[in-house]
This record gives C-alpha cells, sequence and structure tokens, in this order.
C-alpha cells in the first residue's frame, strides 16, 4: 500500500482500527474532533463500536468497562476531556486493564486555548489522576509516527496491562502529511481469561474474575503498588524510545526537545549546522520512561557544555532532564505555551545566546 | 425428602459485612435466585458502586467489576456495548446513583442501554456514616443536616424512578421494596421482568428497591421497618412506572 495525505486526527482513527481496535468511546472537544467524526462512519463500517458518550467523565468509564472485559479499546481527546478521564485512567491503573488514550494537547490551563501546546506533559507523566500509577507515554512528531505509535499502543498497554497514552498535540492532530499504513497487526495469544471479566462462559471455567481496585487490607494495597511499581520498572528496561540527532559531532550544546516542538528544534538544528554551529539534540519518542540514560551520555560528552530542553510549556520536561544530568551540566528551559509554535529563528536565536 | 429451600447457587458462601438489619442481603438473594433461574450466571458480569455495597462483588459467584462512585452505568454501557452477548447489572445505592451518578443514570436510560439497574433506595448515605443523600426524607435527621433536611435550602427528595420514566426512550421502570415479604415477592417479579427484558435485548430496564438503614437511622430493625413503610413508602410509592409494552402498543400501559 502506498502513502496517502491524511489529516493526522483522521489517520490515528484509522491506525487503531488497523491495530484491530475496534471499541472506540469519545465526547467532542477541538482539538481532536475529527477523530470522533471519522470513526462515526469509520468503525461502523468496520464492524466496530462507536458511541459518544454524555461527557469525558462517563467516556472514561466505557472505556474502562470494555477494558475490563478484555478488549481492545480506545478513545481520543484534548487536555480538558483529559483531565475528567484522569478519574477513569487511575481506576484503570490500578485494576490493571489495557486501554489506549489518545491526548491532542491544547493550551491550558482551565480553558486556555484551542491552539498547540505540550504543557500536559506533568498529567501524562507524573499522575493526572491520584495515586501511584503511571502511564506509558509516547509523543509522536509526525503524522507517520502518531499512526505508528497507535499501532504499538495497544500491544504495550496488554504487555503491561496497563493504560497507554499517546500524547501529540494540536499540529500533529491538525495538519496533512502523506501517512503509510503498516500491516494490520496480528492477534497476539492473550492470557485475558487469567483476570478480564469476558464472562464465565466464555473462558470455559466456573471461576469468576473480579476488576477492582480496592483494596482494604493495607498489606494488600501495599503489594498491589509494587506489582504496579514493577511494571513501572520493567517499561524502563524494556521500552524506552528515542532518536538521537547530530550527537555524532563535537556539540557545545545538547537540545531536549519532543513532538512538533521537536521538529522546529532539528529544522534550527540543521541551520546552525550549515553556519558551522554543532548542536546536538534528544528526542524523547517515550515521555515514560524518559530516556534517562540517552539523555545522561549524550550530555556528558566531553564537548557539551550545557542542555536546553525546549518544550511548548512553561517548563515541565525540563525538571526530567535535570533529574537524569544528576548537576553534570547546566540545564535551561526555553519555550512557550500561547498555542504559537517557536519558529526555527527563533530556536537558534536562543541557543547562540547561550554558546 | 430433598431440600425445598437452599442459598441460590450464585450467592457466595460468604458472611456479608452488612449491619444487623440491612435489607441489602435481600436484594442480593433476589437477584442471586432470577440469575440462578434464568440460568445466565456464566455470563453476567455484575457491577459494584461505591457505597455500602462495595463489596458485592464477594457475595455472588460470577463475574463483577467495580466501579468509581456513579460511574456503574458508564461502565456498563462499555461492556454491553462491545459484549452484547453478556447480562450486566448495575448494582447502586442513592448517593451513587441519584447524587454524583445522576448523568451517567440518566445518559444510559435514555441511550436505552441493554443493561439491568438495580437501585437501593434508602433515603441516605450508608457507608461515609449517614450523610443526608438527594433521596433523604424532608425533616429526615442525617449527619449532615443534624436539624432535619431543609428543602427550603437543598430541595425535595429526588423520585428517582418517576424522573428516569419521563425520558422518551422505551424502558422497564419500576419501584419496589424489600422491607416485608409481601413487597419480597413483587420486588423480585421486577427484578425478574427487567432482567428477561435485557435478555430480549428490549429496553433499558430499572428496578427501585426501597430499603432500610437502620444503622443511620438510628433505629432498631423493626422500627426501620415501620418508618420506611410509613415515610418511604407514601412518598416512594411502588410499581411499575414504565414498560416497553407502552411504546409497542400495549394494552398494560400505566
Amino acid at each position: 500500500m502506498g502513502k496517502i495525505l491524511m489529516k493526522g486526527n483522521e489517520a490515528i482513527g484509522e491506525a487503531a482500527i488497523r491495530a484491530g481496535c475496534l471499541n472506540y468511546f469519545a465526547y467532542p472537544i477541538t482539538p481532536q474532533s475529527e477523530v470522533s467524526e471519522y470513526l462515526s462512519h469509520r468503525m461502523p463500517e468496520a464492524g466496530g463500536v462507536f458511541l459518544q458518550g454524555e461527557s469525558e467523565v462517563a467516556v472514561g468509564y466505557m472505556v474502562f468497562g470494555a477494558a475490563a472485559c478484555g478488549e481492545r479499546v480506545f478513545t481520543t481527546s484534548s487536555s480538558p476531556g483529559i483531565s475528567l478521564m484522569s478519574e477513569a485512567i487511575s481506576y484503570i491503573a490500578g485494576a490493571q486493564c489495557p486501554a489506549v488514550f489518545v491526548n491532542i494537547m491544547r493550551g491550558g490551563p482551565g480553558l486556555g486555548g484551542i491552539l498547540p501546546s505540550q504543557a500536559d506533559y506533568f498529567q501524562a507523566t507524573k499522575g493526572g489522576g491520584h495515586g501511584d500509577y503511571r502511564l506509558l507515554v509516547m509523543a509522536p512528531a509526525s503524522v507517520q509516527e502518531a499512526v505508528e505509535m497507535v499501532m504499538t499502543a495497544f500491544p504495550l498497554a496488554e504487555k503491561y496491562r496497563n493504560p497507554v497514552m499517546i500524547l501529540g498535540d494540536g499540529l500533529i492532530g491538525q495538519m496533512m502529511e502523506p501517512v503509510e499504513f503498516p500491516e494490520h497487526l496480528k492477534a497476539e495469544p492473550s492470557n485475558k481469561d487469567d483476570w478480564a471479566t469476558n464472562g464465565m462462559d466464555t473462558r470455559k471455567s466456573t471461576k469468576k474474575n473480579i476488576v477492582k481496585s480496592l483494596f482494604l487490607d493495607p498489606v494488600v494495597l501495599n503489594q498491589n503498588n509494587l506489582t504496579l511499581k514493577e511494571k513501572y520498572n520493567r517499561m524502563k528496561r524494556e521500552d524506552v524510545m528515542w532518536e538521537s540527532y547530530n550527537t555524532d559531532d563535537e556539540y557545545k550544546l545538547l537540545i531536549v526537545s519532543y513532538g512538533t516542538m521537536s521538529r522546529v528544534c532539528k529544522t534550527a538544528v540543521d541551520n546552525m549546522k550549515e553556519e558551522g554551529i554543532e548542536v546536538g539534540m534528544i528526542r524523547p519518542k517515550t515521555l515514560f520512561p524518559f530516556p534517562e540514560k540517552a539523555v545522561f551520555e549524550a550530555a556528558s560528552k566531553n564537548s557539551c557544555k550545557m542542555v536546553l530542553s525546549i518544550e511548548m510549556s512553561m517548563g515541565q520536561m525540563v525538571e526530567d532532564v535535570e533529574r537524569c544530568i544528576h548537576g553534570k551540566r547546566p540545564v535551561e528551559w526555553y519555550g512557550s505555551c500561547g498555542g504559537d509554535v517557536p519558529t526555527p529563528e527563533e530556536i537558534m536565536d536562543v541557543v547562540k545566546s547561550y554558546l | 425428602m430433598g431440600k425445598i429451600f437452599k442459598k441460590p447457587d450464585c450467592l457466595a458462601d460468604q458472611v456479608t459485612h452488612y449491619c444487623p438489619g440491612c435489607t441489602h442481603g435481600v436484594a442480593h438473594r433476589l437477584i442471586a435466585e432470577v440469575i440462578d433461574e434464568l440460568g445466565i450466571a456464566g455470563k453476567t458480569v455484575g457491577i459494584a458502586p461505591v457505597g455500602c455495597a462495595v463489596m458485592a462483588y464477594n457475595y455472588f459467584t460470577f463475574d463483577f467489576q467495580e466501579a468509581a462512585h456513579g460511574r456503574a452505568p458508564a461502565m456498563a454501557t462499555g461492556i454491553k456495548r462491545v459484549r452484547p452477548d453478556l447480562v450486566v447489572f448495575t448494582y447502586q445505592g442513592d448517593g451513587d446513583l441519584a447524587s454524583i451518578g445522576m448523568g451517567e443514570i440518566i445518559h444510559a436510560a435514555n441511550r436505552g442501554e441493554k443493561f439491568t439497574t438495580i437501585f437501593i433506595n434508602n433515603a441516605v448515605y450508608g457507608m461515609t456514616g449517614g450523610q443526608m443523600a438527594p433521596t433523604t426524607m424532608p425533616g429526615q435527621r442525617t449527619t449532615t443536616s443534624p436539624f432535619g433536611r431543609d428543602v427550603e435550602d437543598v430541595g425535595m427528595p429526588i423520585k428517582v424512578a418517576e424522573l428516569l420514566s419521563a425520558l422518551q426512550t422505551p424502558a422497564y421502570i419500576a419501584r419496589q421494596s424489600v422491607i416485608k415479604p409481601k413487597y419480597i415477592v413483587k420486588a423480585k417479579k421486577a427484578i425478574k421482568t427487567a432482567f428477561m427484558y435485557q435478555l430480549e435485548r428490549r429496553c433499558f430496564s430499572f428496578v427501585e428497591l426501597v430499603s432500610t438503614c437502620p444503622t443511620n437511622w438510628g433505629l432498631t430493625p423493626v422500627e426501620a421497618v415501620i418508618w420506611a413503610e410509613e415515610k418511604l413508602l407514601s412518598y416512594y410509592p411502588t410499581g411499575e412506572y414504565k414498560s416497553p409494552l407502552q411504546a409497542e402498543g400495549g394494552d398494560n400501559a400505566t
């Protein structure tokens, strides 16, 4: 199959179907409503379930109910909607069910704006809902990568029995790019009969399954949290993803940037290279687990004097960058989050001001 | 001579955590009897609420999910949409369903989701220690209405069965009670009817059960039954409020 020109939001919907996910619940919100509009006709065509819920709160639990039955399910929303879904996300993580949430970020806090932003980094990687849980968070930098990440997200959610979040921004959702869809995912052998409430007859068992997040006994609750922690540690061992860019040369400054922002930074890096200025870059593709080792090693290079976290937020990822560099290099932040994406020229000026 | 009275098969062999005189046990038993009689335990998924029945999953022998406060109808929607072959019911109290979960129950009912809701109305929050509920009676003292429910301040108690019956989507909506044998017989019939409509994939089905909470009412179990019969049943009359037969032009419309 060749490349086709497709809007990010629609490509995300199509990718889910090709990943074998035929269950979608959602509530409209700008700038991701095209996912729902697309799937409102495409899901029935593919023989799947499309339902527009009455709120993001309810949608979160529709996803939970379906996920608890062991069915592939996903939803899409944007920042304020993800805040409302965060209650359900906490329950799904606590009850250890697989599900995929897509956040096409817009500016905040509050209603904020409808233009692209990366201001939900903390919400996605540090919690959002209550309790000790983590999401596996992937951040696409193109429509093609959004497709690939959506298709990777379902097997990962099932591998860990944990929600996976695709953290895109309004630009990823709204822009059109050529995209090529990978092959349909093959169904993996599943152990869902061990835990899913899919009906005892379905799994030919007389033993009930219970999906719950309540553990009143402190010892048992602690054990559940230790189980979750071990899963998150395993994510750190097995599923960290990142891209290194221009890190072979002797750069004085290392940029860490992800998603849409990283594309602008790449252009700035290329332009500066033409001017004879070497700048290295690490682009985290997973925000949790964060590519700690890759950032540390790239920052530790002898030629590297400082690290600059560039993000469409007022300084969120920079805290993770600082954390994994252990004070070995100075770390600075640059960014904006009103909705305007900084230009390559702006990035170049900032980088040069430090050199 | 064989056994003529026994515990329903799908009721687990468990001592419950419910208080003496609480009617949750009766409601659980009725549901279990109906599921046994219909032979559907193997394809049933129950949804426990947040409230006294949060651990209902311990008392049945089939699959169960545990919802967040008020969200059981959304979870039931999720299950029924992706697995319409499963039999799904939510079991919810009045704080759960009529306060924090009012949005979810109204929209699930209005979409005509093909699951069953058993709604326990005992006019008070139980699990959290007897606070005022949307169903608390005028003048009723609770831990957050120590001078009695002031309807000028917080409005009148909500009649959920009547409210849901006002929706235009066909549904089965009934209110019965579990406080005395004469009501319990009718309650079981209503629960069975509700599950039958679900099995026929006909409509959303809802049975409100007027119940007691002696602990939080500050009454003995016997006094609680008397109070419920006098005060609650006069405000929350039993009966069949809505039937899919109405929409289908049947003759037993109420």
